[in-house]
């Protein structure tokens, strides 16, 4: 009792919060709050084993299940004016910076851009990170879409991005806002040279980012029960005192309404976009391809 | 003389409802007022010219958003002639928050599109008060493509709080619409101006206005967010409205600075809801000078004259 109490514990704590490993071991399921083990979840690409309900995943996550043998190369983001407006609300927006570097890395931004082998051949994958301030969309983000864009023409690579993201990033005011135009022409860029470009819209992908980049893909896929709209469901009770039809502006609601092509299960997700970029580009099968190394 | 006075404006109102009951009373008991009436109408102006030399960011928003600032329709009636309206997306619906069709800018055939907010109770209903719906953006789309198949210029005005933000709206993908305008916008062969008449409300207003050249009246303000929408989500209080106007950076001085805006068109003193036809007169000097800016440029020169124009922007801040 004493050995495992006052020795195995603390020792047991010690090298956990050395491995950074997650506050909790375990996480409640947000949909049917069932208990889950970190390592459970983790082994099942962060989706429940109980009622399958897909829950936010990080981009290196994302990005390992994802390329040919968890294997991939990250791209730092352009460098970009820091605070342009220097804007200030009830924080500095340089400290909210710093805060959100923190706990996500140094250099860290909304948007992760990685190459690699997919199904054997080179791909661009972007994934925006909504834990970096709501997966919100500055300079940086903007920057990085024109870097992954270049990058994917450069490889003669399709263009897949992940999205993720609350909006504008809002403390970059108009220049978040002229985002939407510039990531728009990274898109004009992919699309002109041939290559496919791809969205796989994830939870939750709204305002400037959906009417942008994310809505203009070839291709269209969704997470199951991703939420995906435009206006944020406050503003829309708020100014126009309607009540809102049950699972709406959800991956299927969206479904329905034409704007998605597919609803993805993540576990097959690699699999999809594999077989899509190859039927796009017209290269053989992959069963008929020789085994990946 | 406006009817409609803003909160700062009151000194200048109590003047002129000065000078109103001078002349009322004048006219019964034919004394010479004018005198009076010169020396008072002087002090207006002085005010006036104290108050709009050093308006507030929220000042700005309060006379971009004067009920009695003309609107787009008007600047189409008085600067575009033959003008010939257009309607529907032959998709959905015919959404009045756009207007727009073919007609002669000083001479020239060319496309305008619009936001419209309306003037009065009913027609602010009919236009939904200037907030466009998919089928409104999908109209604006298919009238560019139009032009960009018989080579005339376009012109946009923009004004508008935001893209309708309902219910309706998301059901028939109102980012999706956005989305697709912004690319229509950089697509097209022809020569696309864009002119922020009033308010420049966020995805809504750049969905019309991924321009070669981007201009804006004096007063009108272009933000990213609404700045009570801003106070809300980062001051955690509508209160907050004024410092996240400040915040913002929504004025035509600051966005021309950061070359988000092109040029800065002047307003008659006391803003453009008191001279309508001198505000509009020099929106349209302002255009001609930009369309004729283009003139020559052809169309792959055009698209990327528009892509260099934002890819360039955010280098530098304030
Ligand atoms: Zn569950």
């Amino acid at each position: 009792m004493n050995w495992l109490t006052n020795f195995v514990r603390p020792k047991l704590r010690a090298l956990v919060a050395r491995k950074e490993a997650p506050e909790n071991l375990w996480l409640k399921c947000p949909n049917c709050e069932q208990m889950l083990f970190h390592r459970d979840l983790e082994a099942n690409q962060q989706v429940c084993n109980q009622c399958n309900h897909h829950l936010r995943i990080k981009p290196a996550a994302r990005l390992s299940q994802l390329f040919d043998d968890g294997k991939y190369e990250t791209h730092a983001l352009p460098r970009t004016v820091l605070d342009p407006l220097k804007f200030r609300d009830r924080k500095r927006y340089t400290d909210r910076l710093k805060e959100a570097q923190a706990e996500n890395g140094a250099n860290a931004e909304a948007l992760v851009v990685a190459s690699g082998k997919l199904g054997g051949y080179q791909a661009v994958v972007s994934v925006c990170d909504f834990a970096f301030m709501g997966g919100s969309m500055g300079i940086a983000v903007g920057e990085g879409l024109l870097m992954a864009a270049g990058l994917a023409i450069d490889n003669q690579a399709p263009l897949i991005v992940f999205s993720a993201s609350g909006g504008a990033r809002m403390q970059e005011a108009i220049l978040s806002l002229m985002q939407m135009p510039r990531t728009t022409i990274a898109v004009q860029r992919v699309k002109e040279a041939g290559l496919p470009y791809i969205v796989v819209l994830t939870d939750p992908t709204t305002g400037g980012v959906t009417a942008s980049f994310a809505m203009l893909g070839d291709i269209h896929i969704a997470e199951p029960g991703a939420l995906i709209g435009f206006s944020g469901q406050r503003v829309i009770q708020d100014t126009i005192r309607e009540t809102l039809p049950p699972g709406f502006q959800r991956a299927e609601y969206q479904f329905d309404h034409g704007m998605v092509d597919m609803i993805v299960h993540r576990h097959k997700m690699r699999d999809t976009l594999i077989r899509l970029v190859n039927l796009l580009l017209k290269r053989p099968a992959e069963e008929d391809l020789p085994a990946a190394a | 003389m406006p009817t409609t006075f803003l909160d700062f404006e009151k000194p200048i109102a109590d003047l002129e409802g000065a000078i109103m009951e001078l002349r009322h009373r004048g006219n019964g008991e034919g004394v010479d007022i004018a005198e009076e009436v010169s020396r008072l109408q002087a002090k207006v102006e002085r005010q006036l010219r104290a108050t709009y030399a050093k308006l507030t960011p929220w000042q700005r928003v309060q006379v971009a958003r004067h009920p009695e600032r003309p609107h787009a329709l008007r600047y189409i009636e008085t600067l575009v002639s033959e003008y010939t309206p257009l309607a529907g997306d032959r998709a959905f619906a015919e959404d009045a928050a756009i207007v727009g069709g073919l007609g002669r800018f000083r001479g020239r055939p060319c496309l305008v599109i619009g936001q419209e907010k309306g003037d009065d109770t009913e027609s602010r209903i009919r236009h939904n008060f200037g907030m466009v719906k998919p089928e409104g953006y999908r109209k604006a789309q298919r009238l560019m493509k139009l032009a960009d198949r018989f080579g005339l210029p376009v012109i946009t005005f923009v004004d508008t709080a935001g893209a309708y933000p309902g219910v309706d709206a998301e059901a028939r993908g109102q980012a999706e619409a956005i989305a697709r305008s912004i690319e229509v916008c950089l697509e097209l062969g022809v020569p696309l101006v864009s002119l922020v008449i009033g308010e420049g409300g966020s995805g809504g207003a750049v969905a019309l206005a991924a321009a070669n050249r981007v201009l804006m009246l004096e007063h009108a303000v272009y933000s990213v967010i609404t700045p009570e929408g801003c106070a809300s989500i980062l001051w955690r209080s509508a209160d907050a409205a004024q410092e996240a106007a400040e915040a913002l950076r929504l004025t035509s001085d600051d966005l021309k600075k950061l070359g988000v805006c092109d040029a800065v068109i002047p307003e008659p003193l006391g803003g453009a809801h008191r001279d309508p036809e001198a505000a509009i007169k020099a929106a349209g000097d302002a255009l001609e000078t930009e369309l004729t800016s283009l003139d020559g440029m052809d169309a792959a020169t055009l698209r990327q004259h528009r892509r260099d124009k934002f890819l360039a922007m955010g280098q530098k801040g304030l």
